[in-house]
Parts: structure tokens; C-alpha cells; sequence
């Protein structure tokens, strides 16, 4: 089990490369075989599957093989860690009147 | 760091809320909401909350980290109260015993057709040590700033 702050590396670090980033957009879309992945991004399928495994490490995304199919997903918890990270960032008073807006939106009287 | 130095500082949020003047304003006044959004849903526990809500009336906060090694302490005195339209308090941060920051915060309530603006200015005196919202939001600066150059990458 990777620690908190590796985990967080590895998503930002994932995250900071254009092409990544164009995988895990396309993805949020839904899944996809790496082929299908690479048609639109215009590098090799060998290039792809390189972005694919950083990706995978980062716990970005999931791939898995059927016959001879590689299928690609989105991991939502992958994301997670990248939005708690920064939501972790926010000032104190950021964060009170944030609750306050959900205090505010879940009582009537 | 034991070298002396105080920050001057004044920053001001600004959030709008789907509620009237008077549901935003009673989220101040009534102790028990107070501490909903205020004290409760930070990694800490909340070992003191008392609010007298007048002008002139203390608050007192005090939480203590989920190690029990730290505590922190807000001490404010409510300046001044509009009803439903604005509250100015000042108040102290302390770490254990050490003050680490003083502080007027102005909380203006203004209406905006059905919504609520509200205005949150403070104006602030770091002192040595502070951890104050300042002292994140140069860090949160400097953060986005890593962020963007990684991105440059």
C-alpha cells in the first residue's frame, strides 16, 4: 500500500503531462481499447502504452485484458486523492464557508 | 523560528448564498448552527465552543489536534452587530499559549434577488510562528505555482 504522499505524487505527477491528461479526459468519457485510445492523439501505440502505465502506477486508470483486447478505464478514487489534495489546500475560513453554504442549503427554517 | 516579526495583511472572500439575510445572519447568532460550519468538519477535536452573541460578547473556541498534542484557541469579542446586514469581530489565534495572530473580520450580508452576498474581509497582524490565512494562501500560491510548472513539464 502506497503512502499518502507517494499516492499523491504519482497522481500529480501522472497529471502533468499534456498527452496523460488527454488520456484521462477521453477516458472520463468511458472506456476505451488502446487502440481506439491512440487514434486521435496522433503517437505511436508503443508511446500510448508507456502514458498507460505511468497512469496505471498513479492509480489514474485500469486496464484490463480480454482475449487480445487491452481495455482502459477511468479509477475514480485516482482522481480522488488529486481533489482532496487541493481541497486539503483551502484557507481555513474557505473551507468554514463552504459548510456554511451546505448548512445554509440543507435547513429550511 | 524565534526571530520576531509581525505580517500586516488584509484579504477578503467573497461567497453568495440561495438563502435570505435573515437564515445567513441566523447561522451567526444561533450558537448551535455557529458551530456546525465553524467549528465542526476540521481534523480536530472541538474541546470548547461557547458563543455570547451581543456586542461586546465573547467567543471562545478551542480544539486540540487528533494526536492531543496541540491545541488551538480562537478568542473573539463581537464589535459590532447589524442585524442581518453586518458583524465585525476581533479576535486572537493562539497555538498552546503562544498568541500567533490578531484580527478584525468584517462579515457583510448583502442582498442579491433571491441570494445573499456575503463580503468576509480581515484585516490581520501575523506574528512570529503564525500558521494564519495569510501565511496558506502564500503557501497555496506557492503550491499552484509547483502545480503549473509541473504542467509546464
Amino acid at each position: 500500500m502506497l503512502s499518502q504522499t507517494a499516492r499523491v505524487d504519482r497522481v500529480f505527477h501522472a497529471l502533468g503531462d499534456p498527452t496523460r491528461r488527454a488520456i484521462v479526459e477521453k477516458l472520463c468519457e468511458g472506456p476505451l481499447s488502446v487502440s481506439r485510445l491512440a487514434e486521435p492523439l496522433d503517437i505511436t501505440l508503443a508511446a500510448v502504452v508507456q502514458h498507460l502505465q505511468v497512469l496505471e502506477k498513479s492509480g489514474l486508470v485500469r486496464t484490463e485484458k480480454a482475449g487480445r483486447v487491452r481495455t482502459c478505464r477511468i479509477e475514480p478514487d485516482g482522481l480522488t486523492v488529486a481533489e482532496k489534495w487541493i481541497m486539503d489546500r483551502r484557507s481555513l475560513w474557505q473551507r468554514r464557508l463552504n459548510r456554511l453554504g451546505n448548512l445554509l442549503a440543507e435547513s429550511d427554517d | 523560528m524565534t526571530e520576531r516579526s509581525v505580517v500586516h495583511s488584509t484579504f477578503a472572500i467573497e461567497r453568495s448564498y440561495p438563502a435570505s439575510p435573515e437564515r445567513l445572519f441566523a447561522a451567526f447568532s444561533d450558537p448551535a448552527k455557529k458551530r456546525r460550519w465553524f467549528a465542526e468538519g476540521e481534523e480536530f477535536q472541538i474541546e470548547h465552543f461557547e458563543v455570547d452573541f451581543r456586542v461586546g460578547g465573547i467567543e471562545t473556541a478551542r480544539f486540540r489536534s487528533k494526536d492531543g498534542r496541540q491545541t488551538f484557541q480562537n478568542d473573539t469579542v463581537y464589535r459590532d452587530i447589524l442585524e442581518n446586514r453586518r458583524i465585525v469581530i476581533a479576535y486572537n489565534m493562539s497555538a498552546g499559549q503562544t498568541r500567533i495572530s490578531a484580527s478584525l473580520a468584517t462579515f457583510e450580508f448583502i442582498p442579491n434577488g433571491k441570494d445573499t452576498d456575503l463580503v468576509f474581509t480581515e484585516q490581520a497582524a501575523f506574528f512570529e510562528g503564525a500558521d494564519g490565512p495569510e501565511i496558506r494562501k502564500e503557501g497555496w500560491r506557492l503550491l499552484l505555482g509547483q502545480l503549473e510548472k509541473e504542467l509546464a513539464r
